[in-house]
């Protein structure tokens, strides 16, 4: 599971207000190489939860992100290298998505995450 | 099994169009996973015809709901592949095991997507909201008696509940609140579906549909439709020409024979 998939998940339990984002906790990180392509990570960072996404990328083990960016620093190619391998080169492969409200673990395993939710939570 | 039968119906011209799809030998098998079949065909043969309206589409984000094999994601991925390199493909399935052949699939095939375990889109629902430029949808359509929708393994693949409607008709809002406002979503139905009756629901959301492909087998008709939101909604803004889908017809025009077709089925 990449970073950018990451940034789309929210927890769907039955009653959670605010289930996003997702707290990684990580068991199992591989990096794997994908050429960069510009106008996809511009129109990405458009629609990214930048905390969210930063936080997620340290708790990979990645620590190179700013706290806070903008599209303005788009411009820098070291920032864009940065944001690129952060967002799909790093994938959890084995580890858990923690809801941020109940605390239910949601696995990931062989680099997928299980949202399935038990009949209780639906 | 149909075997590989990709030639059939469809205005492809597969003299200029070198094999750009998933290959039946790499497609990956699981005793708990439907295998491609007909309808994963048309589906294919439907993105074929339309392979370049959707290069020309240059969609961000596609999306595969119940992904099974593999077989549809990996085939988009190949047809847009290095002519669309700014794409990324999600595809989820409720299948645990079809998920995870899927992912092997995709590995076979040396194509990059990402795969998610969950009921339809559940969990991606907030944030991919209004993002899905391009969704492919081979929904359980098989009618059934009620109690076996979305049971475990293989049989979620294609119990479809009365009319073969009731996964459908979850999907389709899903459909509606993940897709952009360029979005465009194919869906294989059977006749038994009442096709025209989803038309015209998805045309009270703003949509206007075109069937790309319409085959007969021995045992059901299928027609792959194509959705696009065609009217102004409640968050799409008016774009005027857009007349850029590259589609020829209208519902209107094919609805007569969607109506025709739909009259058998004894839906309500």
């Amino acid at each position: 599971m990449r970073l950018l998939t990451h940034n789309m998940l929210s927890s769907n339990i039955k009653g959670v207000a605010n289930g996003f984002p997702l707290r990684i906790v990580a068991e199992k990180v591989i990096e794997k190489p994908v050429e960069m392509n510009h106008d996809f990570l511009k129109n990405m960072f458009a629609k990214l939860d930048w905390k969210a996404f930063v936080d997620a990328s340290r708790s990979l083990g990645y620590v190179e992100l700013p706290d806070e960016a903008d599209a303005s620093m788009l411009e820098s190619s070291e920032f864009l290298n940065k944001f690129h391998h952060a967002l799909l080169e790093l994938h959890l492969e084995e580890g858990a998505l923690v809801c941020p409200e109940t605390g239910r673990k949601f696995p990931v395993n062989k680099g997928i995450p299980n949202m399935l939710l038990h009949e209780d939570e639906v | 099994m149909g075997g590989q039968s990709f030639d059939s119906g469809s205005a492809i011209n597969h003299s200029r169009m070198p094999s750009r799809i998933a290959q039946i030998r790499k497609v990956c098998s699981h005793p708990e996973v439907y295998d491609p079949c007909d309808d994963s065909f048309a589906l294919v043969d439907a993105l074929l015809a339309d392979r370049s309206n959707l290069l020309e589409h240059e969609p961000k984000i596609c999306m595969e709901i119940g992904c099974g094999s593999g077989y549809v994601i990996t085939s988009l991925a190949l047809m847009l592949g290095k002519e669309s390199p700014g794409s990324f493909y999600i595809a989820t399935d409720v299948n645990p095991d079809a998920v995870a052949t899927t992912q092997k699939t995709l590995q076979a095939h040396e194509v990059d997507a990402e795969v998610v375990t969950c009921d339809i889109a559940s969990g991606l629902e907030h944030r991919l909201a209004g993002m899905v430029d391009v969704m492919v949808v081979n929904p359980p359509y098989v009618p059934t008696p009620e109690d076996e929708v979305g049971g475990d393994g293989i049989t979620a693949a294609w119990a479809g509940g009365i009319d073969g409607r009731t996964v459908i008709d979850r999907i389709l809002p899903v459909a509606d609140n993940l897709l952009s406002d360029k979005g465009w979503l194919y869906m294989v139905t059977l006749t038994t579906n009442n096709p025209s009756q989803i038309c015209l629901k998805m045309k009270e959301w703003g949509y206007a549909s075109r069937i790309i492909v319409q085959r007969s087998t021995e045992e059901e008709s299928l027609h792959i439709i194509k959705f696009w939101r065609d009217f102004p909604s409640s968050r799409s803004l008016p774009r005027p020409g857009s007349g850029h889908l590259g589609v020829k017809g209208s519902l209107l025009s094919q609805l007569s024979r969607l109506q025709f077709w739909g009259s058998g089925s004894g839906s309500s």
